[in-house]
């Protein structure tokens, strides 16, 4: 294993969201290790795509998120990446991949140009995730697949230390999805950071996860795959044939 | 000034350049057009074509307002007004409390009304009325210093903005979580436009400036791949008909806006057979 450091963690202590008098997350306590792949299941409205929200600063939370090094003291800052679920976009807009990666990683307007320093670390990018020969194509003509991973490859630049992933529900293939985990299973190893994945499908779930959260605005249960496939808790949200459901 | 005369008068050889009016006007419309055109290629993107028509019409309640206060300078009064007027219908937007046509079209209804109560009254407007369709013969030397000035100042603080902009308007939650200042860089570009529009509204009128802002980036958007050349072509295409519909309209004898507005819409048109013949 190449992990550089899977004592470095996300710790979130008693997480909690509030608006309008509604709870949507109720003390919320995990950890999210370094070079581990954490998958958070859960039904819908169950507070996934709220507690992401809060990792990633952009809704008001109580409680504590800290990042910690393998000493136990904090590193003032969490760099985060962002994968969404879709990207809602207007797809006849004359932009390609290119343009876009370029816009996140440099100062220069791209209607004068992308310069061929970046043009190298555009391709670079989109290599890293297995995407090569998409710099010239319009977003709009990517596929679901495609565009996930233009998406991974914005959200590892600057290199994050954590990386959160919405998967998208549909709009991919189960060939497409499994590729796609397959690079993240390759990052988590090479990479220093932690990977935080929402997932609907839980056959696959079981396949790649290290580490399964299941939330139900709070942490019901969290363990290896099997434990919590394995638990009542499960059982209780998803069924006894939860898994199988999941996959028609 | 004698000497851009001059080089204009070498290059262009033509009959209805003699006259210094029209050097001015075109002068104006070479300053103009690239910048609708280059903050255009956003506004389409952004779908904001509706919101840059409604600033269009809030330079009525600027002149409007700037006559009650007993401001001198229209132009100030236009200025201030619509980017006060950008910046609320922004906050309003962003706030989300109803849907943005719905928000833009109070807006834009409000601001007409209030403008034609003012400038109305006592049966006064026709002393107005040119502002709807404007006067690009009206241009002066000095208007020209002005332009060129906010063009500059445009095109820096555009340079600053766009690579936010277009991140932004592609997904806004996605750029807010790689610390983009979503909101503030929204509000920059409205007035921008804001203030683009407000430079433009004397010489191509209430009326016609929002075709101005749209047709070149709509035209360029369906012959365009990327960012690059929809901003190449949407300045070509906005200098071009700029160019094209002043001298038309003087040997035509017709409305200079309205003539290079009709040629924008012409290159549209073109711009969607071409597209339609490539797919």
């Amino acid at each position: 294993m190449l992990h550089h450091c899977a004592l470095c963690h996300i710790d979130l202590d008693k997480v909690s969201v509030r608006r309008g008098g509604q709870v949507l997350l109720q003390d919320v306590s995990m950890h999210i290790h370094c070079g581990q792949l954490t998958v958070l299941i859960g039904q819908n409205g169950a507070g996934k795509t709220t507690l992401i929200r809060a990792l990633l600063g952009q809704i008001p939370h109580t409680g504590v998120i800290r990042h910690v090094d393998s000493h136990g003291l904090n590193i003032p800052h969490l760099r985060t990446g962002y994968v969404p679920q879709v990207l809602q976009f207007d797809r006849e807009m004359p932009l390609t991949v290119q343009d876009y990666l370029a816009a996140a990683v440099t100062k220069r307007p791209v209607w004068t140009g992308v310069s061929k320093k970046v043009r190298e670390k555009v391709r670079g990018m989109l290599r890293d995730v297995n995407a090569d020969g998409l710099a010239d194509t319009p977003l709009g003509r990517c596929s679901g697949g495609e565009l996930q991973r233009v998406l991974l490859a914005l959200a590892l630049e600057p290199a994050p230390d954590l990386l959160v992933l919405d998967e998208p529900v549909s709009g991919i293939d189960r060939n497409g999805m499994r590729m796609f985990l397959e690079t993240l299973t390759d990052l988590r190893r090479t990479r220093h950071m932690a990977i935080l994945l929402v997932s609907h499908d839980l056959r696959f779930v079981r396949e790649y996860a290290d580490h399964v959260v299941l939330l139900e605005k709070s942490v019901l249960t969290q363990g290896r795959p099997g434990e919590v496939f394995a638990s009542p808790e499960f059982s209780a949200v998803f069924g006894t044939g939860g898994e199988e459901e999941e996959d028609s | 000034m004698e000497g851009i005369y001059g080089i204009m008068e070498a290059i262009l050889p033509l009959d209805a350049f003699r006259f210094d009016f029209m050097k001015n006007a075109l002068l104006a419309v070479i300053l103009l057009t690239p910048l609708l055109g280059l903050l255009g290629t956003m506004a389409v993107n952004h779908q904001m074509a509706f919101f840059s028509d409604a600033l269009g019409h809030s330079a009525l309640t600027g002149i409007g307002l700037g006559i009650v206060l007993g401001l001198r300078n229209d132009l100030a009064a236009m200025l201030i007004f619509g980017v006060i007027w950008a910046i609320l219908i922004c906050l309003i937007k962003q706030s989300g409390s109803a849907s943005t046509d719905t928000i833009i079209s109070v807006f834009s209804s409000t601001s007409v009304a209030a403008g034609l109560l003012i400038l109305a009254r006592g049966g006064q407007f026709a002393k107005y009325s040119a502002l709807l369709i404007g006067d690009i013969l009206a241009v002066t030397p000095q208007d020209l210093l002005y332009l060129l000035l906010a063009l500059a100042g445009t095109v820096i603080l555009w340079t600053v903005l766009y690579n936010a902009l277009l991140m932004t308007s592609v997904d806004p939650m996605l750029a807010r979580s790689r610390g983009i200042r979503t909101r503030l860089i929204e509000c920059g570009f409205v007035v921008l436009v804001a203030v683009a529009v407000m430079l433009s509204i004397r010489w191509v009128g209430v009326m016609l400036i929002n075709a101005l802002l749209i047709l070149p980036a709509a035209a360029g958007r369906n012959l365009a791949r990327t960012s690059r050349q929809h901003a190449a072509w949407s300045v070509g295409t906005a200098l071009l008909c700029g160019i094209v519909g002043l001298t038309a309209s003087y040997y035509l004898d017709t409305s200079a806006g309205a003539t290079i507005v009709i040629a924008a819409a012409v290159c549209y048109a073109v711009s969607l057979a071409v597209r339609g013949i490539r797919k």
